[in-house]
């Protein structure tokens, strides 16, 4: 065993967050998260400049090449400073099905261009019903002659309002098994019959609805083929759970640095209350149950990086960090009292991106049931 | 990074395995009853078993398994990630594992005690020939040590030993006293005493039982009348108990039992998949797939701090955070797995062993007894998240 990361995985690590802490202040992230765009186009490109949009792209198309892992640590420092904006599904949720199976013609056209920066994409999956299970798609595409007609209603797709390709997943063929029948197109954002209208969310990222209303695509952006799409997307969301994990950590690690340095300064009863064994006693849960799941992540995100079946490992690294996000984030409120309580604080930026990490990609209950069945019940 | 067991671990494992699985009787698993990161059920304090337990652990010695994470020049095998499976497997058959000469005792007087001492003690302690009792709790001297009141006065080449110890674990069937006594009472707190080894058939120790709320006698209090002992038995110097005690206290955390809580849950799942309520297995209620998912999940969770533990050990850093946090989220999680188990299990789960309704050999009911003990005994959880708030983070102290 060797629980170190690589020299350069370091290099990484520290590049990323003094470069984060530089570019992205807090005021910049509430500015917006305020704002309709949801990123900033200036931060997106310097991004784009140090390779992170192309860090899990191969070379071969204008990538880095980089491990899984190499992707882990870096989310865990965006998640540190909530740097904001449409990275995850750009570079997960909408590079990888393309990666996994796109033709060489779709991989040619547009890995390129995700890894340059210059083309944001994401995946629709989930619909009215909310779930991540094959049998929740019932947005339909039926063949028109020289492709695709798509029709149905899409919900909670991130950043579809500023996405340049969207990648949607619909029923193509109705079946006993709900994971047949699926495939992927990819859109251009521009296609007629589709539209698309900002969710107002609790958080400060960007989720829509999209309604597809007779979107016609071309048969040659079928990602894959037609009819067996489901496992690409249980690949990817996979990796995007453990993505959102690793955005997770490195939030709460974020938190608990936060509330550690005010306890040591603020005072009463003539003492910080860091030194009252109650604070203490938070401060020691919190770091047990931040790194256990950081334990338990990188573990994962190591065996996804060896190609190595991390189906148990995915389900109980995303049960259990979003538990840990949250609870980290209630710790946090209750040492920072009634100044964390306020719009000027900063704690409510990190508490509202624990409850959509939580939800995002399934949460505790819907990985314990996956979980159970892999332990045999 | 990577988290795979090197190829020799690896065979290690399957070695200790194949060993267990052919030593231990036919009828262990309806005899063992040790509960996960509990103190009060462990196989040797049952006068039964006390035989086979000495057997088994001179067959651990003859192995070199009692002094695996030794330097090599002490007959050990340098390796604390060996130790860590091999009482990893041996907790997964509740087969008597890791005590205090092998855990406590040896690793210290490697670290302070002089030549002499460790070529006397390390053979004895590696060939599983003697065992000890952790003589430090008083009557008011729990979580604070430092106020022992037993006392040792030099006399010549010996000390003489007056006081009393409780919670005495195994010394009725141990061969010495692992003992913490004041030998300068003018010191500062934290100073002034002075760590020695005491026969336990010295004249003046009177050993009184404490039976516990599993009824085992496990406790013992030990009261000391002039007991004599020769200054060879101090060891390291005196005056320096307490820094003695510090020492092993790392690697002493470490060992919880992890492989028995991977038992239970096995024993767990094959309990709901075979047993009928209302008309469908336990199996299909989707609250009973719930919690065994997460014990699933904190087990796993548990495991990342044993073997990061191990690991850092072996690479010669010092644990402080980890140490603590995993014996407190192991001990924690005990009682965790012990109210999951009950519940389960329903009003099964009060049935005690010997009863022929019992399920699971009763190994519930005398579990969630014993898993109130994980978190009081071996520094109480408090203690342990006062360690690491202060220590590992660096908040300051009262």
């Amino acid at each position: 065993m060797n629980y170190n990361l690589s020299e350069e995985q370091k290099i990484l690590k520290k590049a990323a967050h003094d470069f984060l802490a530089n570019e992205c202040p807090k005021e910049q992230v509430r500015q917006v998260e305020e704002g309709e765009q949801g990123y900033s186009e200036d931060l997106w490109r310097k991004m784009a400049d140090l390779g992170w949009m192309g860090l899990i792209i191969p070379e071969t198309y204008g990538g880095i090449g980089g491990s899984f892992l190499d992707l882990t640590i870096l989310l865990e420092e965006m998640g540190y400073n909530i740097c904001p904006g449409p990275f995850i599904p750009t570079v997960v949720l909408g590079s990888l099905p393309i990666l996994l199976a796109g033709s060489e013609k779709l991989k040619a056209q547009l890995l390129p261009q995700i890894a340059g920066g210059q083309k944001i994409i994401t995946l629709a999956l989930s619909e009215i019903d909310a779930g991540y299970e094959a049998g929740s798609v019932n947005v339909t595409a039926r063949p028109d002659g020289n492709g695709y007609t798509i029709d149905g209603t899409k919900l909670f797709v991130p950043y579809a309002h500023v996405a340049d390709h969207i990648i949607c997943v619909a029923r193509t063929r109705e079946s006993a098994d709900p994971k047949q029948g699926i495939s992927l197109f990819v859109l251009d954002a521009e296609s007629t019959g589709m539209s698309c209208s900002l969710l107002k969310t609790l958080g400060g990222d960007k989720q829509c609805e999209l309604v597809f209303n007779g979107a016609h695509v071309a048969g040659e952006n079928v990602i894959g083929n037609a009819d067996e799409g489901w496992t690409t997307v249980e690949e990817t969301l996979q990796k995007a759970a453990i993505a959102a994990s690793a955005e997770m950590i490195g939030g709460a690690q974020a938190v608990m640095d936060m509330a550690l340095q005010y306890a040591r300064e603020r005072t009463q009863f003539n003492h910080p209350i860091g030194s009252f064994q109650a604070i203490q006693h938070h401060f020691a849960d919190m770091w047990a149950d931040i790194n256990g799941s950081r334990n338990l992540l990188y573990k994962t995100a190591w065996k996804i990086s060896e190609g190595l079946n991390a189906d148990i490992e995915v389900a109980m690294t995303k049960a259990r960090v979003g538990k840990t996000y949250r609870r980290v984030t209630i710790l946090g409120h209750q040492i920072f009292g009634g100044i964390g309580f306020t719009k000027e604080h900063d704690m409510h930026l990190y508490h509202k991106r624990s409850i959509v990490g939580d939800l995002s990609f399934g949460s505790a209950d819907f990985h314990y049931g996956k979980i159970a069945r892999q332990l045999g019940l | 990074m990577n988290f795979e067991f090197t190829q020799e671990e690896t065979a290690f494992r399957k070695e200790v395995e194949d060993f267990t699985q052919r030593e231990l009787p036919d009828d262990w698993d309806e005899r063992a009853f040790y509960w996960p990161g509990g103190y009060g059920t462990m196989p040797t304090f049952e006068a039964e078993y006390k035989e086979f337990c000495d057997q088994f652990n001179r067959k651990l010695g003859r192995r070199g398994w009692l002094s695996i994470g030794w330097p090599l020049e002490y007959g050990g095998m340098n390796s604390t990630m060996k130790q860590a499976i091999l009482d990893d497997v041996l907790t997964y058959y509740r087969a008597p594992a890791a005590e205090i000469s092998t855990v406590i005792s040896g690793p210290t007087i490697l670290q302070a005690a002089s030549e002499e001492m460790k070529q006397k003690w390390l053979p004895k302690i590696a060939a599983g020939e003697v065992r000890m009792w952790l003589g430090y709790s008083e009557p008011n001297a729990g979580s604070d040590l430092a106020s022992i009141k037993t006392r040792a006065v030099e006399d010549g080449d010996e000390l003489i030993v007056n006081g009393q110890k409780i919670w005495s674990t195994s010394a009725h069937i141990a061969d010495y006293a692992w003992l913490l006594a004041k030998t300068d009472p003018d010191a500062p707190k934290h100073a002034g005493a002075t760590l020695m080894l005491v026969d336990n058939k010295s004249p003046g120790i009177t050993i009184r039982p404490i039976e516990n709320i599993c009824g085992i006698h496990s406790f013992n209090e030990v009261f000391f009348d002039d007991v004599r002992v020769p200054k060879e038995n101090i060891v390291g110097e005196m005056n320096q108990g307490f820094y003695c005690v510090m020492l092993a206290l790392q690697y002493e955390r470490l060992f919880v039992g992890t492989g028995a809580f991977r038992r239970v849950l096995e024993e767990l799942i094959g309990y709901v998949k075979a047993t009928t309520s209302n008309g469908r297995p336990l199996c299909e209620d989707p609250l009973i797939r719930n919690r065994l998912a997460e014990m699933a999940v904190e087990i796993e969770v548990m495991n990342g701090f044993y073997w990061k533990t191990a690991w850092m050990i072996d690479q010669g850093l010092i644990p402080e955070l980890e140490a603590s946090v995993s014996k407190m989220f192991a001990t924690e999680l005990s009682r965790t797995l012990a109210g999951t188990a009950m519940e389960i299990l329903g009003l099964y789960g009060q049935i005690e062993r010997g009863s022929r309704w019992a399920q699971l050999n009763g190994r519930i009911s005398i579990g969630y007894m014993d898993s109130i003990s994980g978190p009081i005994g071996a520094g109480t959880s408090e203690v342990q998240r006062g360690i690491i708030a202060t220590r590992g983070l660096g908040l300051p102290r009262r």
